[in-house]
């Protein structure tokens, strides 16, 4: 009897790390969306993880829209926000150094912050589960539907990702300007539009990650710091600039912190992803599936 | 054994360099007699820079010993190697930017005349009477390169020909036995590589050894006392100019196989 | 040459010495006095961090861990143990290096944005540790009881006698950073920014001197710290979030990261902004940081030190239009 507690314990430590990496794991896609094309760390990256709960609880519990329109229509809304950090925020530094770079996106994910708390308040929101919440036992491990809706939306975006940048002429773009910014520049292809780009795709990445989230972790407006700094982490961890990387390092990141908390302390849960961090920071920065050589090429 | 040590200020012993798969140097074996001015030449890619930052220790070889007077340098850190007595320039010119003219040769001075963090933030007099003297010292260094009268001048603003002479000017601050001077006529136009080739012979004549990586025949054949010759990271030629310029080999490797 | 005028620091010794004085005279800015102690507090902070990010290129967004560890050690070990205030502020200080040094060594190995994410780690696990060693910290409650400071029976239990005594230790800090800048010290520190292969090549060992400028940023941030402990007597963990790492990063961006008088005109600015100008915006407070932030990256990368140059820029454009 005890032995199966413990199994099944596990069990749900692991299908929670599974979920909650999922959303890092979005996260680190994010990251890397736009670190490819710009050698940009975008600092405000977890905001959209946040303005994507708030918005899809706006529309969805305020407005009474559908689901199946406020899903799309928030995304859409977190998507025009992406371009205009992009518009507003990146494009008019005039000497780009990292340190300018650093301090401008931390300044919009500040902004984002202090606009939500202004919206929305300081108290965190729920938003119903897509499915309902009547759990479903698995091997003795009691598992909410909605699990499935976040696992299920990374897979989503991480095959939607990969035919976009393998078989769409602007994914391929987008790649190009990745590899040699200067090469793409030359063959024609407009690399400020692919910059804004990356940001309105990662903002909608975000976006994605929070709706599916919030019915399980709630949102409130100053979520999006430790989401930003876990994302980082885990896209750190599989490799910065590798998009299975990120994807293996979000689940990764997730079973960690959620083992941590369940058989450790839960008190230090977040902790231990960023101690993860830091161990691969200091340790092994290029990640399990980044190259060194890469790492070496790129300017930051 | 000791008169070999005096007359050679630097000895490579079997120096292998690999990036990867790739070999960049491949069993390198030369030394530098003091007091002369050694030029490395060969096509792109052959190995010259890699060559240059082994040496001054921004990277260890992967195989092999860098001996300066005898004594083995290759797993030192490059400021270690700096205060020993090898200085250098970059290919690409590595000012400090955000300093002024004077600043950047006072900074070569950094091996020499060194103040603590505390007691230069006590400002005690010892510390203020060094500073002092490394602004003399550098003043002395901006005169022999002839830029004094642009010492207070940004380093950023001078023209690439000042730069490159300015460059050396830093090396020269920290009285090295052996400057390395990367490509020092490069991007320059006839008139400053006279005049860069005239600093170099200068201070050739105050005992200091050089060694130099140049693409320009002209400056190399004029002023150096031997060459080595560089191709896809071997040794292909080595001696006085006369020789090196009739060596087969070399006309080979610059023609590209066409003679 | 990188000279920093005598004069400047007479006349700011001045202002600091009448300020008191003048403030009693305006009723209205009277408790301004109290404000300076904090600007004091934090100027502590910012002007090693100027030293470290201006000077030195290297980013760090969690120092408002040092300056917790100072706070928490001087709490902990007067309020608790009953030791010595001055004799704590120096175990704070000593163990703040001691944890600048094991962070910074492998930090200040990395570059741009891996040492800002790795400093903003680091600052929020020690966050962390202050929110949950309850027995030691108080917990997110926080822990009270924290006694002020005396010498030689001397007590400074005023808002004045505790204003000069900070702003004695800031004047001290700024002329010993100062003269830093100004020696092989600081010249090594400009060079590291500008270029870290010349800097080695020409014999600086590089990360000596980041460790270095860490640690003393660091030690200067614990002081803070304590400071700040025993003038309010009364310390908990939200002092010191990742916010106020972000917060000390706008006043040094504000003033200028590359001047030292930037430090210090940002951090009063801030400052009175969050204590005083903007309490009654508090929804909005946040808002206003970003966008200063945003602001000066965008349109004054110099911060306020580099607006004489901009002006000048601009005037010496319209006097080339005209003609």
């Amino acid at each position: 009897m005890e032995k199966i507690t413990l199994a099944s314990q596990l069990l749900q430590y692991f299908i929670t790390g599974l979920t909650v990496g999922s959303v890092y794991a979005m996260v680190a896609v994010g990251f890397n969306i736009i670190y490819n094309v710009t050698e940009i760390i975008n600092f405000a990256q977890g905001e959209f993880v946040m303005l994507g709960g708030l918005i899809m609880v706006f529309l969805h519990v305020a407005m009474g829209l559908s689901l199946i329109l406020a899903f799309p229509a928030t995304i859409v809304l977190v998507t025009l926000i992406g371009i205009l950090i992009d518009r507003l925020a990146i494009r008019p530094i005039r000497c780009p150094s990292v340190l300018t770079l650093i301090i401008a996106t931390i300044a919009v994910s500040i902004i984002i912050k202090g606009t939500a708390s202004f919206i929305w308040g300081k108290n965190p929101f729920d938003l119903p589960a897509f499915s309902g919440r009547n759990p479903i036992n698995i091997l003795g491990a009691v598992i909410q539907p909605q699990y499935f809706w976040v696992i299920g939306f990374l897979v989503v975006t991480a095959v939607a990702l990969s035919i976009f940048f393998d078989r769409t002429i602007m994914g391929k773009a987008m790649s190009a300007c990745a590899d040699n910014p200067n090469a793409a520049s030359l063959v024609g292809i407009n690399v400020k539009q692919m910059v804004l780009l990356s940001f309105a795709l990662s903002a909608a990445i975000g976006a994605v990650a929070g709706i599916t989230i919030t019915p399980i972790s709630l949102m409130e407006y100053d979520r999006g710091a430790m989401l930003a700094v876990k994302g980082f982490g885990a896209a750190i961890l599989g490799g910065l600039g590798s998009f299975p990387g990120a994807i293996l390092g979000g689940l990764i990141m997730g079973s960690i912190e959620s083992f941590g908390a369940g058989l450790i302390s839960s008190g230090y849960k977040d902790a231990f992803a960023l101690i993860v961090l830091l161990v691969i920071l200091f340790f092994k920065p290029s990640g399990l599936m980044g190259s060194v050589e890469i790492s070496r090429i790129k300017r930051f | 054994m000791s008169a070999d040590i005096e007359e050679n200020v630097l000895e490579l012993q079997g120096v292998i360099v690999t990036f990867g798969g790739l070999m960049a140097l491949s069993d390198l074996n030369f030394k530098v007699r003091r007091g002369t001015i050694k030029a490395i030449i060969g096509p792109n890619g052959a190995g010259k820079t890699t060559l240059f930052n082994v040496i001054t220790g921004s990277f260890p070889p992967t195989e092999g010993t860098v001996k300066f007077k005898g004594r083995p340098i290759q797993h030192l850190k490059a400021h270690k190697i700096a205060a020993l007595g090898i200085s250098r320039t970059f290919q690409t010119v590595e000012l400090f930017g955000n300093m002024t003219v004077i600043e950047n040769v006072m900074l070569g001075c950094h091996t020499k005349i060194r103040t603590s963090f505390m007691a230069s933030g006590f400002a005690v007099p010892q510390s203020r009477r060094k500073e002092k003297q490394i602004e003399e010292s550098a003043l002395k260094i901006l005169k022999f390169i002839g830029l004094a009268d642009k010492f207070k001048d940004s380093a950023d603003s001078l023209p690439l020909g000042e730069q490159k002479l300015l460059e050396i000017g830093r090396a020269l601050a920290s009285e090295p036995e052996l400057i390395c001077l990367d490509e020092p006529a490069a991007g320059l136009n006839e008139t400053e590589t006279h005049v860069a080739s005239s600093l170099i012979k200068a201070i050739n004549a105050k005992g200091t050894t050089v060694l130099l990586v140049e693409h320009d025949m002209k400056v190399v054949m004029n002023i150096s006392n031997e060459i080595l010759v560089l191709n896809y990271g071997e040794k292909i030629a080595e001696g006085p100019p006369e020789d090196v310029r009739n060596s087969h080999r070399v006309i080979d490797a610059y023609l590209g196989g066409v003679a | 040459m990188l000279r920093i005028a005598k004069l400047p620091i007479a006349v700011f010794a001045l202002f600091i010495i009448v300020f008191p004085w003048i403030a009693r005279q305006i009723p209205v800015i009277e408790h301004y006095t109290n404000i300076m102690v904090f600007v004091g507090i934090y100027c502590l902070i910012t002007i090693g961090l100027s030293l470290l990010m201006g000077y030195a290129g290297q980013i760090s967004i969690g120092h408002a861990a040092f300056f917790g560890i100072g706070a928490y050690v001087s709490g902990i070990l007067t309020a608790k143990y009953g030791m010595n205030a001055w004799a704590c502020m120096v175990i704070g200080m000593a163990i703040a290096a001691v944890v600048a040094a094991l962070v910074g060594a492998p930090s200040l190995k990395l570059k741009g944005h891996y040492l800002a994410m790795a400093t903003i780690a680091f600052g929020i696990i020690v966050f962390i540790i202050f929110n949950e060693e309850i027995e030691w910290t108080g917990g997110p409650d926080g822990m009270s009881g924290i006694p002020g400071l005396s010498l030689f029976g001397f007590e400074f239990n005023s808002v004045k006698r505790y204003y000069y005594l900070v702003w004695g230790f800031v004047l001290a800090v700024f002329i010993f950073t100062v003269n830093v800048i100004q020696s092989g010290t600081g010249r090594a520190l400009r060079a590291i920014h500008a270029s870290e292969p010349a800097a080695s090549a020409m014999g600086v060992d590089v990360f000596r001197f980041k460790i270095l400028v860490f640690v003393y940023s660091a030690v200067l941030a614990s002081l803070a710290g304590s400071f700040y402990a025993h003038y309010l007597n009364f310390i908990n963990p939200s002092t010191f979030d990742l916010f106020f790492s972000v917060k000390l990063l706008i006043m040094i961006a504000l003033g200028g990261m590359h001047s030292i008088w930037g430090a210090i005109v940002g951090t009063g600015l801030i400052t009175f902004l969050s204590n005083e100008w903007l309490r009654y915006f508090e929804e909005f407070e946040i808002i206003v940081y970003g966008a200063i932030l945003l602001f000066v990256t965008v349109l004054l990368p110099d911060g306020l030190a580099g607006v004489p140059g901009v002006v000048k820029g601009w005037f010496r454009k319209q006097v080339s239009d005209e003609r």
